[in-house]
Protein backbone atom coordinates (compact mmCIF):
# COMPACT_ATOMS: atom_id res chain seq x y z
CA UNK A 1 0.00 0.00 0.00
CA UNK A 2 1.29 3.48 -1.14
CA UNK A 3 0.57 6.19 1.45
CA UNK A 4 -0.15 9.70 -0.21
CA UNK A 5 3.09 11.51 0.05
CA UNK A 6 3.46 13.78 2.92
CA UNK A 7 0.05 14.12 3.62
CA UNK A 8 -2.07 13.24 5.96
CA UNK A 9 -5.10 10.37 5.32
CA UNK A 10 -7.40 7.99 6.54
CA UNK A 11 -10.33 8.50 8.86
CA UNK A 12 -12.10 11.25 9.88
CA UNK A 13 -9.08 13.57 8.81
CA UNK A 14 -7.76 12.78 5.56
CA UNK A 15 -7.78 14.31 2.28
CA UNK A 16 -6.97 12.91 -0.77
CA UNK A 17 -7.03 14.98 -3.66
CA UNK A 18 -6.54 13.93 -6.98
CA UNK A 19 -3.19 11.84 -7.41
CA UNK A 20 -1.88 10.83 -10.70
CA UNK A 21 -1.68 7.28 -10.93
CA UNK A 22 -1.97 6.08 -7.63
CA UNK A 23 -5.28 3.96 -7.25
CA UNK A 24 -7.35 5.08 -4.61
CA UNK A 25 -8.90 2.24 -2.45
CA UNK A 26 -11.50 2.53 0.46
CA UNK A 27 -11.49 0.31 3.31
CA UNK A 28 -15.07 0.44 4.99
CA UNK A 29 -14.70 -0.39 8.67
CA UNK A 30 -18.45 -1.31 10.32
CA UNK A 31 -19.20 -2.51 13.61
CA UNK A 32 -22.46 -4.04 14.38
CA UNK A 33 -24.24 -5.79 17.47
CA UNK A 34 -23.24 -9.16 16.35
CA UNK A 35 -19.58 -8.79 15.01
CA UNK A 36 -17.54 -6.44 12.64
CA UNK A 37 -16.89 -6.26 8.82
CA UNK A 38 -14.55 -4.84 6.44
CA UNK A 39 -15.61 -3.41 3.08
CA UNK A 40 -13.46 -3.01 0.83
CA UNK A 41 -13.68 -1.37 -2.53
CA UNK A 42 -11.72 0.84 -5.51
CA UNK A 43 -12.34 4.07 -5.96
CA UNK A 44 -15.39 3.78 -8.09
CA UNK A 45 -16.93 2.81 -5.06
CA UNK A 46 -19.79 0.82 -6.96
CA UNK A 47 -18.74 -2.82 -5.89
CA UNK A 48 -17.36 -3.68 -2.58
CA UNK A 49 -16.41 -7.17 -0.99
CA UNK A 50 -17.55 -7.81 2.52
CA UNK A 51 -14.97 -9.59 4.45
CA UNK A 52 -16.31 -11.05 8.23
CA UNK A 53 -17.79 -10.95 10.47
CA UNK A 54 -14.42 -10.43 12.90
CA UNK A 55 -15.29 -11.46 16.30
CA UNK A 56 -18.83 -13.32 15.97
CA UNK A 57 -20.92 -12.74 18.30
CA UNK A 58 -19.60 -10.23 19.90
CA UNK A 59 -21.04 -6.19 20.29
CA UNK A 60 -18.36 -4.46 18.31
CA UNK A 61 -18.89 -0.41 19.82
CA UNK A 62 -16.18 0.92 17.23
CA UNK A 63 -13.78 -0.23 14.63
CA UNK A 64 -11.48 2.74 13.74
CA UNK A 65 -8.12 3.21 11.97
CA UNK A 66 -4.75 5.14 12.64
CA UNK A 67 -4.37 7.95 10.34
CA UNK A 68 -0.46 7.49 10.89
CA UNK A 69 -0.74 4.18 9.65
CA UNK A 70 -3.73 3.18 7.94
CA UNK A 71 -3.21 -0.67 7.99
CA UNK A 72 -3.35 -0.58 12.12
CA UNK A 73 -6.82 -1.18 12.91
CA UNK A 74 -8.35 -0.72 16.91
CA UNK A 75 -11.57 -2.67 17.56
CA UNK A 76 -13.49 -2.11 20.73
CA UNK A 77 -15.85 -5.82 21.10
CA UNK A 78 -17.53 -6.41 24.61
CA UNK A 79 -19.91 -8.82 25.69
CA UNK A 80 -21.89 -9.04 28.84
CA UNK A 81 -20.55 -12.19 29.74
CA UNK A 82 -16.78 -11.89 29.06
CA UNK A 83 -16.63 -8.01 29.36
CA UNK A 84 -14.04 -5.96 27.45
CA UNK A 85 -11.95 -6.97 24.52
CA UNK A 86 -9.46 -4.31 22.48
CA UNK A 87 -8.70 -6.11 19.24
CA UNK A 88 -5.94 -4.34 16.90
CA UNK A 89 -5.01 -5.60 13.46
CA UNK A 90 -1.68 -4.06 12.11
CA UNK A 91 -2.69 -5.42 8.06
CA UNK A 92 -5.71 -3.78 7.65
CA UNK A 93 -8.54 -6.03 9.09
CA UNK A 94 -7.12 -9.31 7.87
CA UNK A 95 -5.86 -10.37 11.07
CA UNK A 96 -6.51 -9.69 15.07
CA UNK A 97 -4.94 -9.77 17.62
CA UNK A 98 -6.10 -8.92 21.47
CA UNK A 99 -4.26 -6.57 23.06
CA UNK A 100 -5.11 -5.14 26.66
CA UNK A 101 -8.38 -4.87 28.05
CA UNK A 102 -7.41 -3.26 31.76
CA UNK A 103 -9.51 0.39 32.27
CA UNK A 104 -8.66 0.76 35.80
CA UNK A 105 -10.23 4.48 37.08
CA UNK A 106 -7.24 6.11 38.50
CA UNK A 107 -7.49 6.55 42.43
CA UNK A 108 -10.18 6.06 44.89
CA UNK A 109 -13.51 5.26 43.43
CA UNK A 110 -15.51 8.07 42.53
CA UNK A 111 -19.55 8.25 42.20
CA UNK A 112 -22.05 10.15 39.42
CA UNK A 113 -25.34 10.41 40.18
CA UNK A 114 -27.65 7.30 39.27
CA UNK A 115 -31.29 7.06 37.14
CA UNK A 116 -33.20 7.45 40.70
CA UNK A 117 -30.53 10.10 41.30
CA UNK A 118 -28.57 8.42 44.31
CA UNK A 119 -24.71 8.56 44.06
CA UNK A 120 -23.76 5.12 42.14
CA UNK A 121 -19.80 4.40 42.09
CA UNK A 122 -18.05 4.23 38.57
CA UNK A 123 -18.14 1.41 36.94
CA UNK A 124 -16.17 0.10 33.99
CA UNK A 125 -18.66 -1.61 31.63
CA UNK A 126 -16.93 -0.64 27.99
CA UNK A 127 -15.47 1.16 25.52
CA UNK A 128 -17.59 3.05 23.25
CA UNK A 129 -14.90 4.83 20.59
CA UNK A 130 -12.12 4.65 20.19
CA UNK A 131 -9.64 7.41 18.45
CA UNK A 132 -6.17 7.13 16.99
CA UNK A 133 -3.69 9.67 17.44
CA UNK A 134 -3.33 11.56 14.29
CA UNK A 135 0.40 11.55 14.37
CA UNK A 136 1.34 8.25 16.21
CA UNK A 137 0.45 4.77 15.06
CA UNK A 138 0.97 3.65 18.65
CA UNK A 139 -0.90 6.23 20.63
CA UNK A 140 -4.80 5.66 20.73
CA UNK A 141 -7.44 7.25 22.87
CA UNK A 142 -10.87 5.44 23.90
CA UNK A 143 -13.73 6.34 25.52
CA UNK A 144 -15.59 4.20 28.14
CA UNK A 145 -18.20 3.95 29.94
CA UNK A 146 -19.13 4.74 33.17
CA UNK A 147 -17.94 7.90 31.12
CA UNK A 148 -13.93 8.47 31.47
CA UNK A 149 -11.03 8.49 28.79
CA UNK A 150 -7.81 6.46 28.54
CA UNK A 151 -4.82 6.71 26.46
CA UNK A 152 -2.76 4.33 25.40
CA UNK A 153 0.72 5.34 23.89
CA UNK A 154 1.79 1.19 22.87
CA UNK A 155 -0.69 0.32 20.57
CA UNK A 156 -3.37 -0.66 23.27
CA UNK A 157 -1.49 -3.23 25.23
CA UNK A 158 -1.92 -1.40 28.40
CA UNK A 159 -4.39 1.73 28.93
CA UNK A 160 -3.79 4.69 31.20
CA UNK A 161 -6.92 7.08 32.25
CA UNK A 162 -6.83 10.80 31.85
CA UNK A 163 -8.07 11.22 34.98
CA UNK A 164 -9.29 15.30 35.38
CA UNK A 165 -11.89 14.93 33.34
CA UNK A 166 -13.81 12.24 35.29
CA UNK A 167 -12.89 14.09 38.49
CA UNK A 168 -14.24 17.40 37.20
CA UNK A 169 -15.91 19.62 39.65
CA UNK A 170 -18.78 18.77 37.68
CA UNK A 171 -18.94 15.14 37.53
CA UNK A 172 -20.40 14.00 40.74
CA UNK A 173 -23.42 15.33 39.16
CA UNK A 174 -23.17 13.75 36.06
CA UNK A 175 -25.92 11.15 35.48
CA UNK A 176 -26.02 8.70 32.47
CA UNK A 177 -28.82 8.69 29.52
CA UNK A 178 -30.93 5.94 28.45
CA UNK A 179 -27.59 3.92 26.81
CA UNK A 180 -25.62 4.50 29.92
CA UNK A 181 -22.86 7.31 31.37
CA UNK A 182 -20.73 7.06 27.80
CA UNK A 183 -17.99 8.93 26.80
CA UNK A 184 -18.58 8.37 22.92
CA UNK A 185 -17.11 11.17 21.22
CA UNK A 186 -13.02 12.34 21.20
CA UNK A 187 -11.97 14.46 18.48
CA UNK A 188 -8.45 15.50 18.76
CA UNK A 189 -7.87 19.15 16.72
CA UNK A 190 -5.40 18.50 13.44
CA UNK A 191 -3.91 22.28 13.74
CA UNK A 192 -3.12 22.16 18.20
CA UNK A 193 -2.05 19.01 19.54
CA UNK A 194 -2.55 20.32 22.82
CA UNK A 195 -6.86 20.41 22.19
CA UNK A 196 -9.21 17.29 22.73
CA UNK A 197 -12.83 17.71 22.39
CA UNK A 198 -15.03 14.90 24.23
CA UNK A 199 -18.82 14.54 24.97
CA UNK A 200 -20.51 12.43 27.82
CA UNK A 201 -24.08 11.55 27.48
CA UNK A 202 -26.04 12.64 29.40
CA UNK A 203 -23.18 15.19 30.57
CA UNK A 204 -21.96 17.52 28.06
CA UNK A 205 -19.35 18.43 26.09
CA UNK A 206 -16.00 19.29 27.37
CA UNK A 207 -12.19 20.37 26.36
CA UNK A 208 -8.78 20.01 27.40
CA UNK A 209 -6.30 22.57 25.91
CA UNK A 210 -3.59 20.56 27.58
CA UNK A 211 -3.68 17.52 26.14
CA UNK A 212 -6.07 16.23 28.96
CA UNK A 213 -4.44 17.69 32.31
CA UNK A 214 -7.20 19.83 32.84
CA UNK A 215 -11.11 20.33 31.20
CA UNK A 216 -13.48 22.65 30.62
CA UNK A 217 -17.15 22.28 30.37
CA UNK A 218 -17.95 23.82 26.68
CA UNK A 219 -22.13 24.05 27.15
CA UNK A 220 -22.97 27.43 26.89
CA UNK A 221 -25.92 27.77 24.61
CA UNK A 222 -27.62 24.25 25.39
CA UNK A 223 -30.93 23.95 26.05
CA UNK A 224 -32.19 20.39 27.23
CA UNK A 225 -35.95 20.62 28.51
CA UNK A 226 -35.08 18.33 31.12
CA UNK A 227 -33.05 20.69 33.09
CA UNK A 228 -35.23 23.11 34.47
CA UNK A 229 -32.32 25.82 34.79
CA UNK A 230 -31.42 27.17 31.26
CA UNK A 231 -27.49 28.16 32.14
CA UNK A 232 -27.12 24.88 33.14
CA UNK A 233 -23.33 23.97 33.13
CA UNK A 234 -23.50 20.11 32.62
CA UNK A 235 -26.39 17.60 32.14
CA UNK A 236 -26.72 17.96 28.26
CA UNK A 237 -27.67 14.87 26.41
CA UNK A 238 -24.84 15.66 23.38
CA UNK A 239 -25.37 12.87 20.88
CA UNK A 240 -22.35 13.63 18.79
CA UNK A 241 -19.99 16.00 17.41
CA UNK A 242 -18.40 16.72 14.20
CA UNK A 243 -14.95 19.10 12.78
CA UNK A 244 -13.88 19.88 9.68
CA UNK A 245 -9.90 19.71 9.89
CA UNK A 246 -9.88 22.68 8.13
CA UNK A 247 -11.74 24.61 10.78
CA UNK A 248 -11.33 23.40 14.28
CA UNK A 249 -13.48 25.62 15.71
CA UNK A 250 -16.00 25.43 14.24
CA UNK A 251 -18.02 22.09 15.76
CA UNK A 252 -21.45 21.07 14.83
CA UNK A 253 -23.43 19.11 17.21
CA UNK A 254 -26.15 16.16 17.54
CA UNK A 255 -27.75 16.91 20.87
CA UNK A 256 -30.68 14.40 22.25
CA UNK A 257 -33.52 17.09 20.08
CA UNK A 258 -31.38 19.65 18.71
CA UNK A 259 -28.91 20.71 16.33
CA UNK A 260 -26.24 22.82 17.42
CA UNK A 261 -23.43 24.71 15.93
CA UNK A 262 -20.31 26.66 17.77
CA UNK A 263 -17.27 29.01 15.89
CA UNK A 264 -15.65 28.83 18.96
CA UNK A 265 -14.63 25.75 19.91
CA UNK A 266 -17.42 25.06 21.72
CA UNK A 267 -17.41 27.89 24.10
CA UNK A 268 -20.70 28.97 22.98
CA UNK A 269 -23.45 27.15 21.26
CA UNK A 270 -26.28 28.25 18.99
CA UNK A 271 -28.84 26.14 16.95
CA UNK A 272 -28.87 25.52 13.50
CA UNK A 273 -32.09 22.75 13.44
CA UNK A 274 -34.03 25.33 10.93
CA UNK A 275 -36.39 23.64 9.13
CA UNK A 276 -35.58 20.35 10.07
CA UNK A 277 -38.75 17.73 10.14
CA UNK A 278 -37.69 16.89 13.83
CA UNK A 279 -34.07 17.54 15.32
CA UNK A 280 -33.80 14.53 17.73
CA UNK A 281 -31.14 12.44 15.94
CA UNK A 282 -27.77 10.69 16.50
CA UNK A 283 -25.23 11.24 13.69
CA UNK A 284 -23.80 14.17 12.09
CA UNK A 285 -20.93 14.81 9.66
CA UNK A 286 -19.35 17.15 7.78
CA UNK A 287 -18.46 17.16 3.65
CA UNK A 288 -15.04 16.15 3.36
CA UNK A 289 -14.01 19.27 1.11
CA UNK A 290 -16.82 21.63 2.26
CA UNK A 291 -16.65 22.66 5.39
CA UNK A 292 -19.90 24.00 5.66
CA UNK A 293 -22.40 21.04 4.50
CA UNK A 294 -23.31 19.01 6.85
CA UNK A 295 -25.25 15.76 7.22
CA UNK A 296 -27.97 14.55 9.68
CA UNK A 297 -30.47 11.68 10.04
CA UNK A 298 -33.25 12.79 11.69
CA UNK A 299 -34.84 10.64 14.38
CA UNK A 300 -38.72 10.85 15.02
CA UNK A 301 -38.28 10.97 18.94
CA UNK A 302 -36.38 9.94 21.98
CA UNK A 303 -39.05 7.41 22.74
CA UNK A 304 -39.30 6.83 18.56
CA UNK A 305 -35.78 5.66 17.86
CA UNK A 306 -36.57 4.92 13.90
CA UNK A 307 -37.03 7.45 10.97
CA UNK A 308 -39.83 9.00 10.66
CA UNK A 309 -42.63 8.30 8.21
CA UNK A 310 -41.34 5.07 7.59
CA UNK A 311 -38.82 7.29 4.99
CA UNK A 312 -35.11 7.44 5.43
CA UNK A 313 -33.74 10.38 4.54
CA UNK A 314 -30.66 12.12 5.31
CA UNK A 315 -30.59 15.90 5.26
CA UNK A 316 -28.11 18.03 4.10
CA UNK A 317 -27.12 21.52 4.71
CA UNK A 318 -24.95 23.46 2.57
CA UNK A 319 -24.23 26.45 4.59
CA UNK A 320 -23.94 25.21 8.10
CA UNK A 321 -27.50 24.59 9.36
CA UNK A 322 -30.94 26.09 9.11
CA UNK A 323 -31.08 25.08 6.02
CA UNK A 324 -31.92 21.93 5.35
CA UNK A 325 -32.85 19.55 1.86
CA UNK A 326 -33.79 15.72 2.37
CA UNK A 327 -31.92 13.94 0.18
CA UNK A 328 -33.62 10.38 -0.72
CA UNK A 329 -32.90 9.29 -3.61
CA UNK A 330 -31.59 5.58 -3.10
CA UNK A 331 -32.88 5.25 -0.03
CA UNK A 332 -36.08 3.35 0.87
CA UNK A 333 -39.30 5.49 1.33
CA UNK A 334 -41.99 3.33 2.72
CA UNK A 335 -42.22 1.12 5.59
CA UNK A 336 -38.60 1.80 6.82
CA UNK A 337 -37.65 2.11 10.21
CA UNK A 338 -34.55 2.00 11.64
CA UNK A 339 -31.66 4.35 13.50
CA UNK A 340 -28.94 5.53 12.46
CA UNK A 341 -26.65 5.88 15.78
CA UNK A 342 -24.14 8.26 16.41
CA UNK A 343 -20.89 6.76 15.32
CA UNK A 344 -22.73 5.03 12.22
CA UNK A 345 -21.90 7.75 9.99
CA UNK A 346 -18.34 8.77 7.98
CA UNK A 347 -17.54 10.57 4.73
CA UNK A 348 -14.03 9.49 2.64
CA UNK A 349 -12.42 11.74 1.08
CA UNK A 350 -12.29 11.01 -2.19
CA UNK A 351 -12.48 13.50 -4.76
CA UNK A 352 -15.87 13.02 -5.13
CA UNK A 353 -16.70 13.02 -1.43
CA UNK A 354 -18.19 9.95 -0.69
CA UNK A 355 -20.55 9.18 2.76
CA UNK A 356 -21.39 6.20 4.27
CA UNK A 357 -23.94 4.84 6.85
CA UNK A 358 -25.42 1.87 8.99
CA UNK A 359 -28.45 1.39 10.07
CA UNK A 360 -30.43 -0.89 12.92
CA UNK A 361 -31.47 -3.11 10.11
CA UNK A 362 -28.43 -3.97 9.37
CA UNK A 363 -27.84 -2.32 6.20
CA UNK A 364 -24.77 0.16 5.15
CA UNK A 365 -25.51 2.44 2.62
CA UNK A 366 -22.83 4.47 0.17
CA UNK A 367 -23.18 7.87 -1.68
CA UNK A 368 -20.78 8.49 -4.35
CA UNK A 369 -21.77 12.54 -4.82
CA UNK A 370 -21.95 14.16 -1.89
CA UNK A 371 -24.97 12.46 -0.58
CA UNK A 372 -27.43 13.29 -4.39
CA UNK A 373 -27.79 9.59 -4.34
CA UNK A 374 -27.52 6.52 -2.62
CA UNK A 375 -27.19 2.87 -2.50
CA UNK A 376 -27.00 0.07 -0.38
CA UNK A 377 -23.62 -1.86 -0.35
CA UNK A 378 -24.53 -4.16 2.11
CA UNK A 379 -27.96 -5.42 3.40
CA UNK A 380 -28.44 -7.75 6.19
CA UNK A 381 -25.55 -7.14 8.81
CA UNK A 382 -26.25 -7.68 12.17
CA UNK A 383 -27.60 -4.15 13.47
CA UNK A 384 -24.74 -1.53 12.61
CA UNK A 385 -22.97 -0.03 15.54
CA UNK A 386 -20.14 2.24 13.94
CA UNK A 387 -18.66 3.13 10.46
CA UNK A 388 -15.99 4.41 9.97
CA UNK A 389 -13.97 4.49 6.29
CA UNK A 390 -10.43 5.23 4.89
CA UNK A 391 -9.27 6.31 2.21
CA UNK A 392 -6.17 4.96 0.98
CA UNK A 393 -3.91 5.21 -1.65
CA UNK B 1 -3.81 -32.72 32.63
CA UNK B 2 -7.35 -30.39 33.66
CA UNK B 3 -9.61 -30.55 31.02
CA UNK B 4 -11.36 -27.03 30.81
CA UNK B 5 -14.59 -26.55 28.45
CA UNK B 6 -14.98 -22.97 27.22
CA UNK B 7 -18.29 -21.11 26.44
CA UNK B 8 -18.31 -20.58 22.64
CA UNK B 9 -17.10 -16.80 22.12
CA UNK B 10 -14.06 -17.61 24.60
CA UNK B 11 -13.10 -20.55 22.03
CA UNK B 12 -13.36 -17.81 19.50
CA UNK B 13 -10.95 -15.64 21.32
CA UNK B 14 -8.54 -18.03 22.37
CA UNK B 15 -8.70 -19.71 19.19
CA UNK B 16 -9.23 -23.55 20.30
CA UNK B 17 -11.75 -25.92 20.20
CA UNK B 18 -14.51 -26.64 23.13
CA UNK B 19 -11.87 -27.85 25.32
CA UNK B 20 -8.55 -26.93 26.42
CA UNK B 21 -5.89 -28.99 28.46
CA UNK B 22 -3.96 -27.19 31.61
CA UNK B 23 -0.68 -28.11 33.28
CA UNK B 24 -1.69 -27.35 37.01
CA UNK B 25 1.16 -27.54 39.46
CA UNK B 26 0.03 -27.76 43.34
CA UNK B 27 -3.25 -28.15 44.19
CA UNK B 28 -5.68 -28.62 41.74
CA UNK B 29 -8.54 -25.55 42.80
CA UNK B 30 -10.73 -22.72 41.26
CA UNK B 31 -8.30 -20.95 41.12
CA UNK B 32 -5.29 -22.71 40.38
CA UNK B 33 -6.73 -23.67 37.43
CA UNK B 34 -8.04 -20.09 36.07
CA UNK B 35 -4.75 -18.91 36.61
CA UNK B 36 -3.16 -21.83 34.17
CA UNK B 37 -6.08 -20.64 32.12
CA UNK B 38 -4.95 -17.08 31.91
CA UNK B 39 -1.57 -17.93 31.89
CA UNK B 40 -1.98 -20.59 28.56
CA UNK B 41 -4.21 -18.20 27.13
CA UNK B 42 -3.57 -14.54 28.41
CA UNK B 43 -6.02 -13.34 25.75
CA UNK B 44 -8.61 -14.49 28.26
CA UNK B 45 -7.37 -12.37 31.12
CA UNK B 46 -10.49 -10.37 32.42
CA UNK B 47 -12.94 -12.31 30.55
CA UNK B 48 -13.60 -15.20 32.98
CA UNK B 49 -12.72 -13.10 36.16
CA UNK B 50 -11.84 -9.47 37.16
CA UNK B 51 -8.06 -8.40 36.19
CA UNK B 52 -7.98 -6.67 39.17
CA UNK B 53 -10.76 -8.29 41.76
CA UNK B 54 -10.24 -11.53 40.43
CA UNK B 55 -13.87 -12.22 41.23
CA UNK B 56 -16.12 -13.91 38.79
CA UNK B 57 -17.79 -12.37 36.03
CA UNK B 58 -21.36 -12.29 37.17
CA UNK B 59 -22.89 -14.03 34.34
CA UNK B 60 -20.46 -16.38 34.13
CA UNK B 61 -21.27 -19.90 36.46
CA UNK B 62 -18.66 -22.56 36.99
CA UNK B 63 -19.84 -26.56 37.13
CA UNK B 64 -17.81 -29.82 37.47
CA UNK B 65 -19.13 -33.18 37.96
CA UNK B 66 -22.58 -31.91 38.07
CA UNK B 67 -22.46 -29.63 40.63
CA UNK B 68 -22.44 -25.78 40.80
CA UNK B 69 -18.80 -24.51 41.98
CA UNK B 70 -19.74 -20.79 41.27
CA UNK B 71 -19.83 -19.64 44.50
CA UNK B 72 -17.65 -22.15 46.33
CA UNK B 73 -14.73 -21.12 47.87
CA UNK B 74 -12.14 -20.60 44.78
CA UNK B 75 -9.34 -22.01 47.09
CA UNK B 76 -10.92 -25.61 47.87
CA UNK B 77 -9.68 -28.19 46.08
CA UNK B 78 -12.26 -29.77 42.72
CA UNK B 79 -13.57 -33.08 43.10
CA UNK B 80 -11.26 -35.97 42.10
CA UNK B 81 -12.69 -36.43 38.89
CA UNK B 82 -11.61 -32.97 37.66
CA UNK B 83 -7.94 -33.43 39.17
CA UNK B 84 -6.94 -36.60 37.68
CA UNK B 85 -8.21 -35.14 34.28
CA UNK B 86 -11.25 -37.64 34.01
CA UNK B 87 -14.09 -34.94 34.03
CA UNK B 88 -13.92 -31.48 32.76
CA UNK B 89 -13.96 -28.26 34.39
CA UNK B 90 -17.01 -26.01 32.78
CA UNK B 91 -17.16 -22.52 33.03
CA UNK B 92 -20.34 -21.87 31.54
CA UNK B 93 -22.04 -18.55 30.36
CA UNK B 94 -25.68 -17.82 31.86
CA UNK B 95 -28.47 -18.60 29.32
CA UNK B 96 -30.36 -15.85 28.42
CA UNK B 97 -33.91 -17.10 27.65
CA UNK B 98 -37.09 -15.83 25.87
Amino acid sequence: MTVSRGRRFGTRYGYLTRMEGLMTKLRLLVGTHKGAFVLTSDERRKDWQVEGPHFAGWDVYHVNGSPADPNRLFASTSRGWFGQVIQRSDDGGKTWNPVGNEFHYEGATTTHKWYDNSDHPYEFLRVWHLEPSLTDPDTVYAGVEDAALFKSTNGGTSWEELSSLRTHKTAPTWAPGAGGLCLHTIILDPTNQDRIITAISAAGTFRSDDRGNTWKAINHGLRSSHIPDPDAEVGHCVHHIAMHPSRPNTLFMQKHWDVMRSDDAGDSWHEVSGNLPTDFGFAIDVHAHEPETIYVVPITSDSDHFVMEGKLRVYRSRNGGNEWEALTKGLPQKDCYVNVLRDAMAVDSAESCGLYFGTTGGQVYASTDSGDSWAAIARDLPAVLSVQVQTLA
Amino acid sequence: MIRVELPANLRTLAGVGREVQLQVDGPVTQRSVIDALEAQYPQLRGTVRDARTKKRRAMLRFFACEEDLSDEPLDAPLPEPVASGKEPYLIVGAIAGG
